[in-house]
């Protein structure tokens, strides 16, 4: 199966005329898997058993527009007898005993659940290069990364492996590797979609959301997963819309805000071209666009690895060898045990953020660092929010360069850091942020970043909309696919 | 900056041993990190209330009352060892060298 043009709609019409069974499609998706993953490498555990999910869809019928459709899933969201890792060697061989909400409310819907992509090991990166698992290819350039940390999920739907995947997004981890790959992304509004299941790196951060080459199909599975869960008390209670039904390309008086330190000297002018051609067609769409100003903006970074770190320390604590995942050998004591299994199982980088955190949390530094940083958030927050009370959407790029070669920067943490200074944003103040194909630089794709008030991830589905109406970057077909044929 | 010394403190706190060349590493990087984080200290901040939680909803209640979920042997089958039903681990009381 090659999804490269397909939809979640031309499938859904294609299950429903009885044109194909859903276990004849997922057969065709894992056989297309199988062919793809050659190159490209986005998945850590195929589910063999997706055929019989899928015949148990087609006995009791195609309904809903997901019923019947595979779907990839990160492998940080936990999936009832199918291996998550995490990306970890701590949790190499852990077999959850439960779904995540928004894996059972996928299944609900009738969606299979083909495979479990790679990413950073616990998210924590923006190449897919800290998994334990090995690199995933760029499908448009293999010797480039997927970005991260759903680079996985991204380079799966980029090389039509599947139509549409999950992603988390903790600082930039759904939109970054969508931009490097040439797809839409979208990290809803903190609190939308319930984060039960899902493996915690940063709990004031994460987010879960999707992945597809067609908005409309991320707007389908959004409605599907989003919604309040009693699991996870921070998970709203707003009703949740049809994304998909109220898809509006109608761009007559949006007030669009560009930050001008989005703009700034560090982006590849190529980018920036990309990104000043599709605000250009806004404008010809009729909406109106006004430069603003983020001045916290240049802190973010500093205040993201501060915070993100400090709650992943807290939240890796609780990965000690004991009750599942990864147990040291050979240890004589309980501490031993602990120390040992937690220092042969996480990866450099994994490790580099528990001691960043545990320093910024240690007495003696909280009040500078960890403290300081919460206090910088809220600034940060009320900067972005007085923005919006004047606009409906901010833009910019989603990233300051295309995909880098794989390698180019896993050896420097803090220029890696740095590559999240624009998506890190939307997450400091738990707004919704997508990013969308604008066009391509040197050949590598560019995403154009849009966010919008909290809950308003309709906003964004219809500017996302108009934009892919407009230079329909869907047609394009991966350059190093091509090679392929 | 931050010194060789205050690597090892932190490794300990966070339950992590580090090989001596990740001890170098650490100094060099996490100095950096910590140096670019330090910047921080320019924003004025009198006043303002730090941000800890997300989320537009406050403490939620519910009934109660116990909910089933998974089973004793459900839970077990991620255990690395376990015996007569119970998760088997070393010694917690060193004798050797009587911590």
């Amino acid at each position: 199966m090659n999804y490269l043009n397909e939809t979640i709609d031309s499938l859904h019409k294609k299950l429903s005329d009885k044109e194909l069974t859903s276990k004849e499609l997922t057969e065709k998706t894992l056989n297309g898997m199988k062919d793809k993953e050659k190159d490209i490498s986005a998945f850590i555990t195929v589910n063999d058993d997706a055929t019989k999910d899928a015949e148990k869809v087609d006995q009791e019928g195609i309904n809903g527009p997901l019923s019947g459709i595979p779907i990839a899933i990160k492998d940080n969201i936990v999936s009832n007898g199918i291996k998550t890792t995490a990306a970890s060697k701590i949790l190499y061989n852990f077999m959850p005993v439960y779904s995540a909400t928004v894996l059972e409310k996928l299944e609900a819907a009738g969606a299979i659940n083909v495979g479990k992509t790679n990413m950073d090991e616990f998210a924590m990166g923006s190449s897919t290069e800290t998994s334990f698992f090995g690199d995933t290819h760029n499908p448009w350039d293999f010797d480039k990364v997927p970005g991260g940390s759903s680079g996985g999920s991204a380079a799966a739907v980029a090389s039509g492996e599947v139509v549409a995947a999950l992603g988390t997004d903790t600082g930039g981890s759904i939109r970054q590797p969508a931009a490097f790959n040439g797809i839409f992304g979208i990290k809803p509004t903190y609190g939308r979609v319930s984060r039960w299941g899902v493996i915690a790196f940063a709990s004031s951060l994460d987010q879960v959301g999707v992945m597809s080459k067609r908005v409309e199909d991320s707007a389908t599975v959004l409605s599907t997963i989003a919604g309040h869960d009693d699991h996870d008390s921070t998970s709203s209670e707003k009703e949740v819309p049809d994304y998909r039904a109220n898809l509006n390309k109608d761009m007559t008086g949006v007030r669009i805000a560009v930050p001008k330190e989005f703009w700034h000297e560090g982006t590849n002018p190529e980018v920036i071209k990309q990104i000043n051609a599709a605000i250009e067609t806004y404008k010809k769409l009729g909406a109106t666009v006004d430069e603003v100003s983020l001045p916290a903006l240049k802190h973010a970074v500093e205040v993201y690895y501060v915070l993100a770190s400090s709650e992943a320390s807290s939240n890796l604590q609780r990965y000690d060898g004991v009750r599942y995942g990864f147990r040291a050998k050979d240890v004589k004591n309980i501490k031993d045990l602990f120390v040992n299994s937690r220092s042969e199982g996480f990866g450099n980088e994994v490790k580099r953020r528990i001691m960043l955190g545990t320093f910024a949390l240690s007495a003696g530094a909280y009040d500078a660092y960890f403290k300081k940083a919460a206090q910088v958030r809220t600034l940060f927050i009320e900067e972005m929010g007085k923005v919006l009370e004047d606009h409906d959407l901010i833009m910019g790029p989603s990233t300051t360069t295309t995909a880098f070669k794989i390698g180019d920067k896993i050896d420097d943490p803090l220029a890696m850091y740095m590559n999240d200074i624009l998506t890190i944003p939307a997450n400091l103040a738990g707004l919704p942020a997508a990013s969308v194909p604008a066009g391509l630089a040197d050949g590598m794709p560019v995403g154009l970043q849009i966010m919008a008030k909290p809950f308003n991830e309709q906003a964004i589905f219809n500017a996302a909309y108009a934009l892919q109406e407009e230079n329909k970057f869907y047609e394009k077909i991966p350059t190093a696919l091509k090679g392929e044929d | 900056m931050i010194s060789k010394d205050e690597i090892l403190h932190v490794a300990e706190l966070a339950n992590l041993k580090l090989k001596d060349d990740e001890v170098d590493n650490f100094v060099s990087q996490l100095g950096k990190i910590v140096d670019m984080e330090s910047n921080l200290a320019s924003v004025d901040t009198d006043g303002v209330e730090p941000t800890y939680n997300m989320g537009d909803t406050s403490t939620t209640f519910r009934e109660d009352k116990g909910i089933h979920t998974q089973t004793r042997e459900q839970m077990f089958e991620n255990v690395p060892d376990s015996e007569n039903n119970l998760i088997k681990v070393p010694t917690i009381v060193d004798k050797e060298d009587d911590e």
